[in-house]
Order: C-alpha cells, then sequence, then structure tokens
C-alpha cells in the first residue's frame, strides 16, 4: 500500500514547542503534566510562556490525576478533516480537569449515544509511530 | 459613553447569493470598486467626498497593506484607513469603527465592503496553501489550535458550534424542533427575497430534522450554505452631510463588543456568550430595550447561533429560548421579525458578505425598501455579528432618522 501524502488525506499531528516540550514527554512517559502559576495558584492549559490568570512568568510543570469530566461534545458524523474518515463518528469532546482547564480531546471506546456531559471519564495515552502520544479519554 | 447618533448609514449595495457563480468573475479589487461605486450612487454621494474607508479580510491580490491598496485602486485620500479581523462579525465591527471615526469628526463619508464572489483563475503558480484546508483553524507551528484542537479533530466550525448546542441542551432541555423552526421560519423570508439562494424552496420543521446529520445534534440544514457570489457595501457619513442624501438615513445609535475565547475548548462559561455582554452595552448606549426593536437581524451561521443570540441579547431569559421560538413566528410575516432576509440559512453566505447582510437588511427595512417583505412598523434594528465559534460578539442598535 502506497503511502498517500496528499495534505488532506495526513492527519495533523502536534508539533512542539520548546515552551510545551514538557507536556508531550508527560503523555509519552504516560502521565498528564499541567502548568501552575507560583505566583496566584492559577492551573494553565494549553501551555504558555506565561500565566493566562495574571500574565506571571513563574509557572512550574505539575503532574495531575487526569480525569476528568465530559464538558461538552459533538459527534462528528462527517469528517472534519478528510484524513479522518476513518475515525467517524468522531466524538470530538472538551473535558474539565479538576484543576478546572478544559482542554479538547475524543472519547474513544464509547457509542456517540452513550456520552454525556458530565459523564466520568479517564485518559488514554494513543503512542503514535511518530513519537507523538495523543490525551484521549474513555468513559470511566 | 458612546455614539451620539450623529454617524448615518445612507447606502448599500449588496450581490445576489449564488451557490455557482454565473457571472463575469472579477478581482477582489474589481469586486470592492463594485461594491462601492453601487452604494455610492445609492447614497446620491460623489466618490470624491469618501475620505474614510473600512475593509474586512485580505484581498486575494495583497494580503497586507489592504487599505492602502484599496484607497489607491479607488483613487482616494481617507483620514480612516481600518482593517477589521473579526471572521463573521467583521462587518458589524467595521459599522461601529466608522461611526466612531465620524463621529470624532476624522472623516465626513466612509465606505464599507466585503466582497465574496469568485475570481478569476490566476495564470501565476501559486504554492499550495494549506490554510484552505483548516478554514477558521490555523495549522501554523505554534498556533495552539495546530497543536492541541487540530490533531483531535477539532477543526473549523461545525462542531465548534454542534458542542455548544451539546451543552445547552443538556443544560436547558431538548427541543430540536424548536431549534429547527429557526430555519424553516428564515426560509419563509428566503421565499420572499428573490437575492438569496434558497429562493423559491420552503422546507418545513421536520425537512430540517429529516436532513442529513453532520456534527451531533446538528444537521445540514441548520448551518449555513457557502455561496461562490456575494459581496456587501455601505456608505456612512455625518448627519450633516446624511441630510442631503437621497433615502431615510439610518443612524447608529449603539454598539457593543466583547471577545472572550478564539476556539469553544476555552469559552469561560459555555453556552453563556459574550453576545450578552455586546447587547448589554449596545441597549445601554442607545438608551433602548430589547423590546422597542422593530426587527432583530442575528447572525446565523447555524440555528443554534440565532437561538442563542436571542437569549443572550435579553428578548428571553437564558433557557427560555427554545419556549420563545416556538411561541413566536420569527419570519417577516411574524411577531418576532427576525432575520427577515432569510438570515445566512436563507440568503447564503458569501465568506464576510454573509455578516453584512444582516446589516444590509436592516437598512433596508428601516429605508422602507424592502418590497414583498417590508415591515410595518419599520425604525428601528438590532443586528449581531459572531465571529469564531460564539468567540467575536459585535451587537448595533440602528434607528432611522
Ligand atoms: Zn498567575
Amino acid at each position: 500500500m502506497s503511502h498517500d501524502t496528499t495534505p488532506a488525506l495526513v492527519k495533523p499531528r502536534p508539533v512542539p514547542t520548546p515552551t510545551s516540550r514538557p507536556f508531550w514527554d508527560g503523555l509519552a512517559a504516560e502521565e498528564v503534566r499541567i502548568q501552575r502559576c507560583a505566583d496566584c495558584g492559577g492551573w494553565v492549559f494549553y501551555p504558555r510562556s506565561r500565566c493566562s490568570h495574571c500574565l506571571s512568568g513563574r509557572l512550574e510543570w505539575r503532574t495531575v490525576d487526569g480525569a476528568g469530566v465530559v464538558f461538552t461534545f459533538s459527534a462528528a458524523t462527517q469528517a472534519t478533516f478528510p484524513a479522518f474518515a476513518d475515525e467517524v463518528p468522531q466524538v470530538i469532546a472538551v473535558v474539565e480537569l479538576p484543576e478546572g482547564v478544559h482542554l479538547t480531546t475524543t472519547i474513544v471506546g464509547a457509542a456517540p449515544d452513550d456520552v454525556r456531559v458530565g459523564a466520568a471519564v479517564v485518559p488514554v495515552f494513543d503512542h503514535g509511530a511518530d513519537g507523538m502520544t495523543l490525551l484521549r479519554y474513555r468513559l470511566a | 459613553m458612546g455614539l451620539r447618533g450623529d454617524a448615518h448609514i445612507v447606502g448599500y449595495a449588496q450581490e445576489r447569493s449564488e451557490r455557482r457563480f454565473t457571472g463575469q468573475a472579477k478581482l477582489t479589487l474589481e469586486q470592492w470598486a463594485d461594491l462601492a461605486a453601487a452604494a455610492l450612487h445609492d447614497a446620491g454621494i460623489d466618490s470624491r467626498e469618501v475620505d474614510g474607508l473600512v475593509c474586512g479580510g485580505d484581498l486575494l491580490e495583497s494580503s497586507t497593506f489592504v487599505p492602502a491598496t484599496i484607497a489607491e485602486y479607488m483613487g482616494w485620500s481617507v483620514n480612516l484607513a481600518e482593517r477589521v479581523d473579526l471572521g463573521g462579525a467583521t462587518p458589524a465591527g467595521m459599522v461601529w469603527r466608522a461611526a466612531s471615526a465620524i463621529e470624532l469628526g476624522l472623516c465626513e463619508v466612509v465606505v464599507m465592503a466585503v466582497v465574496g464572489s469568485a475570481v478569476p483563475p490566476s495564470p501565476k503558480p501559486a504554492p499550495f496553501d494549506d490554510r484552505i484546508l483548516f478554514g477558521a483553524s490555523s495549522n501554523a507551528w505554534g498556533s495552539p489550535q495546530a497543536e492541541f484542537e487540530i490533531p483531535y479533530g477539532n477543526i473549523a466550525q461545525n462542531c465548534g458550534f454542534a458542542m455548544y448546542a451539546q451543552r445547552y441542551h443538556e443544560l436547558y432541555g431538548w427541543d430540536e424542533r424548536a431549534r429547527a423552526k429557526v430555519a424553516a421560519d428564515q426560509r419563509v423570508s428566503a421565499c420572499a427575497n428573490p437575492d438569496a439562494v434558497f429562493f423559491g424552496q420552503p422546507v418545513s420543521v421536520d425537512d430540517v430534522l429529516a436532513s442529513r446529520m453532520i456534527a451531533t445534534p446538528l444537521r445540514m440544514l441548520e448551518i449555513v450554505m457557502p455561496c461562490a457570489r456575494g459581496g456587501a457595501a455601505l456608505v456612512m457619513c455625518s448627519a450633516d452631510r446624511a441630510r442631503r442624501t437621497d433615502h431615510r438615513s439610518v443612524a447608529v445609535i449603539g454598539f457593543g463588543e466583547r471577545l472572550t475565547h478564539k476556539t469553544p475548548t476555552y469559552a469561560p462559561d459555555l453556552p453563556h456568550t459574550p453576545v450578552a455582554a455586546a447587547a448589554a452595552s449596545a441597549f445601554a448606549m442607545a438608551g433602548l430595550g430589547p423590546a422597542d426593536m422593530d426587527m432583530v437581524q442575528l447572525y446565523d451561521c447555524y440555528t443554534i447561533t440565532a437561538l442563542l443570540s436571542i437569549e443572550d441579547s435579553g428578548f428571553c431569559g437564558k433557557g427560555e429560548g427554545q419556549a420563545f421560538v416556538r411561541e413566536h413566528d420569527l419570519s417577516y410575516r411574524g411577531d418576532f421579525p427576525c432575520n427577515t432576509h432569510g438570515g445566512q440559512l436563507g440568503f447564503g453566505q458569501a465568506g464576510l458578505a454573509g455578516g453584512m447582510s444582516h446589516i444590509v437588511e436592516a437598512v433596508r427595512q428601516i429605508q422602507g425598501r424592502a418590497g414583498e417583505r417590508q415591515l410595518v412598523r419599520h425604525d428601528t434594528a438590532y443586528v449581531t455579528g459572531t465571529g469564531g465559534v460564539m468567540s467575536e460578539q459585535t451587537a448595533l442598535v440602528l434607528q432611522g432618522a
């Protein structure tokens, strides 16, 4: 089978920045690491160079449990991008962690009808052949 | 705080909507010139009087220095050269910026335009630009969307608005017929608008619910139709100059703007939207309230957009939007005239021109030029613009002079 390099048929993958690298290194080690502000105590996601609550530059990486609840979701019954056609219906979700941060993910291993706002979910570390690990979730 | 109502919209131009372009394709600069000329002609103002311009988005011929490129092409020397970058809220954002500049005395006659029609194929080979694949999402390295959204399939608009709808319904109840009725009622108005892409094509609530699911819970007929033909322009001038124009002039008496996030993942209080703050500002500035509006023209890229905007603008309480839609007729014939041109859901969306269609319709109605769909009471209008995924919000209150 030939590898298709048509841009729309290649799944876009994350490419870390120097700032975000610890987050991705954490996922590779099956840990969820997010930033906490040493000045105001606020939790920050996505990774930033400064705190999104107070703009302090004193952000520290903390390892958290990673379990959360579904804040909202949609099952894409038409692929949002051609390369994701094999995952349709793809349950794209926003998960809220107890620290208060929201992150985009997909809910795997569940039919769309089984997913509800408020459902408890736990991390699934999806290790890719490119060395990047995506943080997916399954129903707890 | 705010406007005195001394800046008036006095003319407009609007291309009709087509899904497939059938006219003579022109450069975006040429489309800008056509729209500007038509709007100035409508106002009865000579091009040599123009001393301000506001544009939105790129020109295909120049992605930077856009106002300068336009001014030079039109032969204008201007005191206001503004480019607005607020997605679907761009046209509403253009209006208050122009009004503010006029009230500050910076300029007397401002032209605003957004183009949306097909361009001729370029004979120059262009490098592949992957921005066309990602819509409103940025896949450039370092973009938070490229790193934390796009790899999970959270791309462009459908999924984001669907996530608004999902949480809205789970918190406030499921009435999918009410959401569908937004599209069906607006289609009634589109059927009274020969320029609308869905002119002559009514749909029922059942038709909407029977259309293909795209992103749960949103279906095909709840999602705006992209068009390959469109474009609109407005001419605004001082109240003094407006007294010597051809039609009833339309004062901008209130506005509000609020922006809180780019993607809904980080929306502070979903499904509460920034519409609430924008609307509160616009009504307070105008000294009027929702009950004083003769019509509403609400940005409607999706049914849920209009529903959330009805609620958060204050036409009913939070969570009461579905009952409100059930109990009111939103068509031009109804007791709550909303998107009387058909809205984008019925009129079509040609890029940023879709958001200007709401403003053009408000002006047309207030001026008494809406033909078959002319409202009996047509002195005041409330207009919104939505950019991103309920993220960039602009609200306007307009009043006939
Ligand atoms: Zn902080």
